[in-house]
């Protein structure tokens, strides 16, 4: 029982990365119709500057991570102004594998800043973990989980009561009619992306704390691309929603399949999102909540 | 009868859809053979080895074209493929009694069967492009070469696992070895055979690549490409013709997966990776979408690139400073860079591709002086 309870807090720890990088991904589908493989990069960019602002300049963690949140929107926001506005209107593949050939460079550019070693974050928790009848919990599963359930349901206000949100749920509905109404779908793209970077940067933290940043950090963003399949591509509750099924079943896999399925191999966690993606793409071939594009010839 | 000034006259359904229907492409491919068949003669080895490599994922390259460029099945899997094909060669034709398992047989027999197991695989994979559509379906790819790299790392028997690796078939064809020296009295060194071999697959490929597009079947690809749903109306059986595309395609990913290691007999598996589905994606993007030339062109780009910078870097140090930013970036870093930068700038201004600039250059001479 203390070990499914230990595997529940883990997974849901896990299940909050997911869901911070998810929705980013979601809130840029919404609004240009495209999946954006740039979110790795923009993750690692986003833990790169906390490292930077933590330990080199000295700031405060509880400073550096909103300031580095501010600087990755920034970095969001200069990659769609140069990368993806001229590619309004082009098919939607091409303009992802752009955004994949953005990832690319910026996942280069980060590499050459971390270097070598485990470049620690600067979280002032690290792996402290405290004990709860009988189960050893860490602090920062507790964290990841209160911020990224502040973090969404402040999303949700904004979506639903502000003006911005409103413009952005309009454009996502309908380009066209929203650029009657005169909601400006050229800032609703920048805006987009910069949340979407500020999300990042925020997984990239989660990600970094009790261990660090490496070069190897970018492979847990590809790990939301099944959530938001499973999540479907245009629904921000699906995704956390995918976040949560992705993370819960990853960590109990991770934990009870070496004893029950041992033919399947090791660390065969790893890909288990992605056969819950096929299991559930199966039955519902636009995800959970997705919502099925009408087919007309 | 023929108009020497009018080479785009057709008088037959056959001369129009020919494969060299003009005087002009006829050449062409003449000349390019020729200068590819002496190259080896006047280069040294190892350029001749990246060439021959070259060669070889321009052999996936024109597999990928035709299932995501012809048929519009994005397929972000095809590394999968690729590294069935090696695996499945490298059991096959692979050293029997070492670590790993090898039953010793010859290239007629290991090369169709690396082709035929991955197009087997893609069989498999192919009711998933039946029920989903564009990004769901290139994310489940993904997913795929996921699971892929997790099979090859578990399967250590037949892989030998990460970090370790396993040796790859030895290359004999009926008999004949291709890694050794010696050809009829001609002293060619084991790079050189193997450059010709490879030569001659992918002037096959090109050809079966060929042939697929223009025919029924790849005009049947380019309506599910375009509308599927109108095709479906016309009857195009679009389960059929999409689990066709899959499957000629996973057929050369795996074909040129287990020609790829006749050069360097070793495979890691972990070299079968995300990375390496997005090369061959760069590939067919950059040289040009459901064109067959535009797979080769893109692939001999791609393949020759680390090349080139390495060698425009130490021809022009000036230039390498600058794109080192002073020794800040590491080589390799600036050659992933512009990597990156490539795909993105070739997909903002020339869509295309390397095609379409050969297009735009063709075209300017053709309608001279009247190129406006």
């Amino acid at each position: 029982m203390t070990k499914l309870f230990q595997l529940l807090v883990e997974g849901l720890g896990q299940a909050s990365t997911y869901a911070l990088v998810a929705v980013g991904f979601v809130i840029i589908y919404k609004s240009m119709r495209v999946v954006s493989f740039a979110q790795p990069g923009l993750m690692v960019v986003g833990a790169s500057f906390v490292v930077f602002l933590a330990t080199e300049v000295g700031l405060s963690f509880y400073l550096a991570v909103p300031l580095a949140m501010v600087l990755t929107a920034g970095v969001g926001l200069l990659v769609e102004r140069t990368t993806l506005r001229p590619m309004v209107g082009k098919p939607v593949f091409v303009v992802a594998i752009i955004t994949l050939g953005v990832d690319v460079v910026l996942r280069q550019i980060v590499n050459r800043y971390v270097g070598l070693n485990l470049r620690p974050i600067g979280d002032p928790w690290g792996l402290d973990g405290f004990s709860l009848g009988g189960a050893q919990v860490q602090v920062r599963h507790l964290v990841m989980m209160t911020v990224t359930s502040a973090v969404v349901t402040g999303l949700f206000v904004f979506f639903k009561r502000s003006r911005t949100g409103l413009a952005m749920r309009a454009a996502a509905a309908d380009q066209e009619t929203a650029l009657a109404q005169g909601v400006s779908v050229g800032r609703v793209f920048a805006i987009s992306w910069a949340m979407a970077g500020a999300l990042a940067a925020l997984a990239g933290v989660f990600v970094g704390t009790g261990g660090g940043v490496d070069q190897q950090t970018w492979t847990v963003a590809l790990k939301a691309l099944p959530v938001i399949i499973v999540g479907g591509l245009d629904s921000i509750g699906g995704a956390v929603i995918g976040a949560v099924i992705v993370g819960l079943v990853e960590s109990l896999v991770g934990g009870y399949q070496a004893d029950l399925f041992p033919f399947l191999g090791q660390n065969f966690n790893l890909v288990s999102p992605y056969v819950i993606m096929v299991v559930i793409l199966l039955v519902r071939p636009y995800g959970l909540f997705g919502t099925a594009r009408v087919e007309r010839v | 009868m023929k108009l020497a000034s009018r080479p785009e006259r057709y008088t037959s359904y056959e001369a129009d859809s020919a494969l060299l229907n003009t005087p002009a492409k006829r050449l062409g491919v003449v000349v390019i053979v020729a200068v590819a068949l002496l190259v080896p003669f006047v280069a040294e080895d190892d350029r001749v080895a990246i060439l021959s490599d070259a060669f070889v994922f321009a052999i996936a390259a024109i597999g990928l074209n035709l299932v995501t460029g012809y048929a519009g099945q994005v397929s972000l899997g095809h590394a999968f493929f690729f590294g069935l094909g090696a695996f499945t060669a490298a059991v096959l034709g692979g050293e029997p009694g070492g670590r790993t398992i090898g039953y010793g047989l010859d290239m007629v027999i290991w090369l169709p069967a690396a082709g035929l197991v991955a197009a087997a695989a893609g069989l498999l994979v192919s009711p998933a492009a039946v029920r989903l559509r564009g990004l769901y379906l290139a994310i489940v790819t993904l997913g795929l070469v996921f699971l892929g790299e997790h099979l090859f790392r578990e399967a250590k028997p037949i892989t030998g696992g990460v970090g370790v690796g396993r040796p790859a078939a030895t290359p004999k064809l009926l008999g004949y070895r291709f890694d050794q020296p010696g050809l009829f009295g001609l002293d060619l060194s084991g790079t050189q055979k193997t450059y010709l071999l490879m030569l001659v697959f992918l002037i096959l490929a090109a050809i079966l690549g060929r042939n697929v597009a223009r025919s029924a079947v790849g005009r049947a690809f380019a309506a599910v490409r375009d509308r599927d749903i109108a095709a479906a109306v016309i009857g195009v059986n679009l389960a059929r013709q999409k689990a066709l595309a899959f499957t000629v395609s996973s057929f050369f990913a795996g074909l040129a997966g287990a020609l790829l290691y006749v050069r360097t007999p070793f495979i890691e598996p972990s070299a079968f990776n995300l990375g390496l589905s997005v090369q061959f994606i760069a590939m067919i993007l950059i040289g040009g979408a459901a064109t067959i030339s535009g797979s080769i062109m893109g692939a001999l780009f791609i393949t020759s690139l680390s090349r080139f910078t390495q060698d425009l870097t130490t021809g022009l140090p000036a230039l390498g400073k600058a794109l080192t930013l002073g020794g800040f970036f590491s080589i390799e870093a600036v050659q992933t860079v512009l990597y990156g930068v490539l795909i993105v700038v070739f997909l903002i201004f020339e869509p295309r591709g390397l095609y379409g600039l050969w297009l735009r250059f063709r075209n300017y001479f053709k309608s001279w002086p009247f190129s406006y």
